[in-house]
């Protein structure tokens, strides 16, 4: 197995493109996740480090997204520590999750329908709104204020995802691909420190997939965001990714950059398929 | 207050922007859509930013008459780069944004710009990759700078920093920048635009400040454009009518020019501005027609009826009262209800209830389509230009507006007809030169001024409107010597929503035979109502049910070409539906959308072979080049069909 234990949790590194990456943010112990008898996570141990764009793979029913849920918050595992920003952190609610400063895109989209694009990037922002209901529906005073602030934050992002010929349009109305970009506009709404992204190119066409990839590269550029993905299309995680995480029937068998990662037997037979010359 | 039209003051653009922002100072120059709002400069904001701009390209070493290329979509901060370049005495040499690499690289090298002015981070990858090699591009000056943060600044700044950098010029440089501007002439270049080049490389023709106000002074009297025109910039930049219509006219007239949000937005910032000033190729009308025609059918039965009966009307008495023709009163209110009902709302949906003067050129424009905006009261009119002329060599007047002509010569232009059918002007705004390419200019421009337009037409007799026939070089004669003109059977076919493009054959052969390429919108729109369905372009393009509406399409046409007794010989034989779409990036098309004939008979050889045997079908491979640049074959069956042929008129002798 190959592991990065070379490198203190302080500490930083350089990647192959030269960007520097920080210390560890968020460090996840010995997770084992159960439900009933099937263990979905066993024994699993990873971390991820401020500022970098972090894979974790593996076959259908590997455990890949009930690890998101566990980062999210939305699992708790019966064993194993979740440390975030170097404190151990006691089970939680999801919204809790998301006032430290964790947003997620959903593998099957989880957008409000019959709302705007605008609207439903709005709603990322709720974390940032503290005007009452009373003031809310009257609009009057800080919700005032408050929405002309936050619809300027949200205008920004509108720009950078370049949506800005559907801000006005029903979200049922879009085709697929627009909609897994509304869904990360809505996450970045929320200024993450840590963004996770659920199969981001999921059914995706060719040209969607490369927009897609260069948003999320752009967001940890312009923004410095921390992101972890989980990703199914090889040539992309291979692409985007510092360092990849893969799963295997729950359990880790593989840790490394995406070099150390594809040349790994083990990866190579569970995942990639054994070379037959 | 002094009148804008007071030609002594106006000599070069950037005197014209003095005297706008001392004359309208406080009224808006630019627009443009941003984070959702519209963000405007006034006159008076727009000279300051356009002299810290200039000052600080002066400061990066820009020197006298350099060709400094500027490359984006449209926004503000590119239009001044266009006028700070000419305030320190250089030439700004817009490119088309759209242009691949290669393109790029022959019109960077031709002009020799040491300092490129870019709009993105897609435009700067595009000319690091040409740098180095054969040009001499020395720095890069960028105005978006998402993405670029992380990029090797020494020979590269962002606009920002070039304008921060020219507020903090000295005294020195001050006065340099004002003795450079100052000493303009009318006479100097103003600007350098590359054709697009329908035949082999792109020509660099070079334009005068004369060229550029005189036509731009000419063409504002003719339809009183004043300075409260709002106009919307959304054609290329390197285009001439943009350059005339958004720097040209606005800076003569002060009137404002709008920016869109980005270039899927148009539809709405088009509406949401309202311009009274229009112009648009006739594709862009198409579209906006066929999209409304697609919404109508999904409208309900009440607003459907409503639609079509209203139209029927517009149809009938629309145009006539737009011209000023007498219409009886029963019929003056039944259309002044449409109004109300259907057009009114109709035009604001278009974002055209404004427009008090529109043009469309570039092409010939379908009768009907270019009825249906007329018959809504929109007052769109024809001309016909080029870039050599500084765009007007005929255009329309209020009145006197018809599909089938392009015109009476614009104010100050000279026509005549050579014995070859060709048209000739001689204009205000006839070009200095191409640049670098003496042969061409002394071909095309003779000793007295008069330019070759290239184009075969001719003069109507009764009311002395021009009509253009096709390209000289296109019009040939078939193998028993009746007239070919390509163009116009194209444009028949093109009248057909459902036909995007065609390419018809037939110099020094038998028969003409054509190529068709769908439009995928209408088509598929088609299709979907049908039940009919397919997984591509390719597929559809092929369908059985498709061919045959295709096929009725052409035996449309030939008949209505058999009528003409000049050109009945142009009935198309033998045509079929070409499996991909022709495109700018494979060569086939000019970035301004214009068939290159050559090319597409080189590349199709198989297939017009086989269109002029007796195969019922035809295997093929295809270079495509996708959008990322790199390159793939496509491989397709296509089914050759025939067309209903009429026999020849004999011509009257």
């Amino acid at each position: 197995m190959l592991e990065n234990q070379t490198l203190a949790p302080s500490d930083g590194y350089v990647t192959a493109d030269g960007r520097q990456i920080g210390g560890v943010m968020m460090d996840l112990r010995n997770i084992t996740l159960r439900f009933g008898g099937v263990e979905a996570i066993k024994d699993i141990s990873f971390d991820i480090r401020e500022g970098e764009i972090r894979a974790i793979i593996g076959p259908n029913g590997a455990g890949k997204s009930s690890m998101l849920n566990v980062i999210s918050g939305f699992y708790v595992p019966q064993e194993g520590e979740v440390w975030f920003n170097g404190a151990k952190r006691p089970p939680t609610k999801p919204y809790q999750v998301a006032r430290q400063g964790i947003a997620r895109t959903f593998q099957n989209i989880a957008l409000f329908e019959g709302m705007s694009v605008l609207d439903n990037v709005m709603t990322g922002r709720l974390r940032q709104m503290s005007s009452g209901l009373f003031s809310q529906a009257l609009w009057w005073g800080k919700a005032q204020t408050e929405e002309v602030e936050n619809r300027a934050a949200v205008e920004r992002i509108i720009d950078f995802l370049e949506i800005q010929s559907i801000r006005k349009t029903p979200v049922g109305r879009l085709p697929y691909g627009l909609k897994k970009r509304v869904e990360l506009a809505r996450a970045l709404a929320a200024e993450p420190h840590l963004l996770l992204l659920d199969e981001p190119m999921a059914g995706m066409n060719v040209e969607e997939k490369e927009d897609m990839s260069r948003f999320i590269l752009d967001v940890n550029d312009e923004f410095g965001t921390t992101i972890a993905l989980i990703e199914h299309d090889m040539g992309v995680v291979m692409d985007l990714s510092d360092r990849v995480v893969v799963m295997d029937y729950g359990r880790k068998i593989g840790d490394g950059t995406p070099e150390e990662v594809r040349n790994n037997e083990a990866v190579i037979d569970a995942y990639l398929g054994v070379s037959h010359d | 207050m002094t009148s804008a039209q007071d030609a002594s003051q106006g000599v070069s653009i950037p005197h014209l922007l003095a005297r706008n922002a001392a004359q309208f100072g406080d009224r808006p120059a630019y627009r443009e859509k941003e984070f959702g709002i519209w963000q405007s400069w006034t006159w008076s904001q727009t000279a300051s930013e356009i002299e810290a701009l200039a000052l600080g390209l002066l400061s990066l070493g820009v020197a006298p008459g350099d060709h400094v290329a500027i490359i984006g979509r449209n926004r503000p901060a590119l239009y001044w780069s266009m006028v700070a370049v000419q305030c320190i005495g250089a030439v700004p040499v817009p490119l088309y944004q759209d242009a691949v690499v290669e393109e790029m690289t022959y019109v960077l090298e031709h002009c020799g710009a040491r300092f490129v002015i870019a709009g993105d981070q897609e435009q700067v990858d595009k000319v690091l990759e040409v740098k180095g090699a054969t040009t001499v591009i020395e720095h890069i000056v960028y105005f978006d700078k998402r993405g670029l943060r992380k990029y090797d600044h020494t020979a590269m700044t962002s606009l920002s920093d070039v304008q921060a950098q020219g507020r903090d010029a000295s005294d020195e440089m001050v006065k340099t920048m004002q003795s450079r501007r100052d000493g303009l002439g009318a006479d100097d270049t103003c600007v350098m635009l590359y054709t697009s080049g329908t035949t082999g490389k792109p020509k660099g023709v070079v334009l005068s400040n004369r060229n550029v106000i005189e036509t731009a002074q000419n063409s504002s009297n003719f339809d009183t454009l004043g300075p409260g025109e709002e106009v919307l910039a959304y054609l290329p930049m390197a285009w001439v009518g943009d350059f005339i219509f958004s720097i040209g006219q606005a800076y003569w007239t002060g009137f404002c020019v709008n920016c869109p949000e980005s270039a899927a937005t148009m539809q709405s910032d088009l509406r949401e501005i309202g311009p009274t000033y229009f112009f648009a190729p006739p594709a862009i009308f198409e579209s906006h027609l066929t999209q409304v025609m697609i919404r109508m059918e999904d409208a309900s039965r009440f607003k459907r009826g409503m639609f079509h009966m209203f139209m029927d009307h517009a149809r009938r008495v629309g145009p006539a009262i737009l011209d000023g023709a007498s219409v009886g009163l029963w019929d003056r209110l039944k259309y002044a209800l449409g109004n109300v009902m259907v057009y009114g709302p109709l035009k604001n949906t278009l974002g055209m209830s404004r427009i008090r003067v529109g043009y469309t050129a570039g092409e010939a424009i379908g009768p009907e389509l270019f009825d249906f905006y007329r018959s809504l009261g929109i007052n769109l009119k024809q001309l016909y230009g080029q870039t050599e002329a500084t765009v007007f060599i005929t255009q329309q007047p209020d009145g006197q507006v018809r599909s089938d002509t392009v015109g009476v010569p614009s104010p100050g232009v000279e026509i005549k007809i050579a014995e070859s059918g060709e048209v000739y002007y001689r204009s205000p705004g006839t070009f200095q030169s191409y640049f670098k390419n003496p042969e061409s200019t002394a071909s095309t421009k003779d000793a007295e001024g008069w330019v070759a337009t290239g184009d075969a037409g001719f003069i109507e007799e009764a009311t002395g409107h021009l009509r253009i026939i096709d390209r000289i070089k296109d019009v040939a004669r078939m193998s028993d010597g009746s007239m070919f003109a390509p163009k116009y059977v194209e444009n028949k076919l093109k009248f057909y929503p459902n036909v995007l493009e065609a390419v018809v054959f037939g110099a020094g052969r038998d028969r003409c035979c054509a190529f068709i390429n769908i439009d995928l919108t209408a088509v598929g729109n088609w299709a979907e109502r049908n039940n009919i369905a397919y997984s591509s372009y390719q597929e559809l393009s092929q369908h059985p049910q498709v061919l045959e509406m295709i096929e009725g399409h052409v035996n449309a046409v030939n008949a209505s070409v058999a009528q003409d007794e000049m050109l009945s010989g142009c009935q198309i034989h033998r045509f079929l539906v070409l499996h991909k779409e022709l495109d700018a990036d494979d060569g086939e098309l000019t970035r301004t959308k214009k068939v290159r004939r050559a090319v597409i008979a080189e590349k199709f050889n198989d297939l017009i072979e086989a269109l002029y045997s007796d195969a019922p079908e035809v295997t093929t491979e295809t270079e495509v080049t996708y959008e990322d640049g790199r390159k793939g074959t496509i491989r397709a069956t296509l089914s050759i069909r025939d067309g209903n042929v009429s026999p020849k008129l004999e011509a009257v002798a």
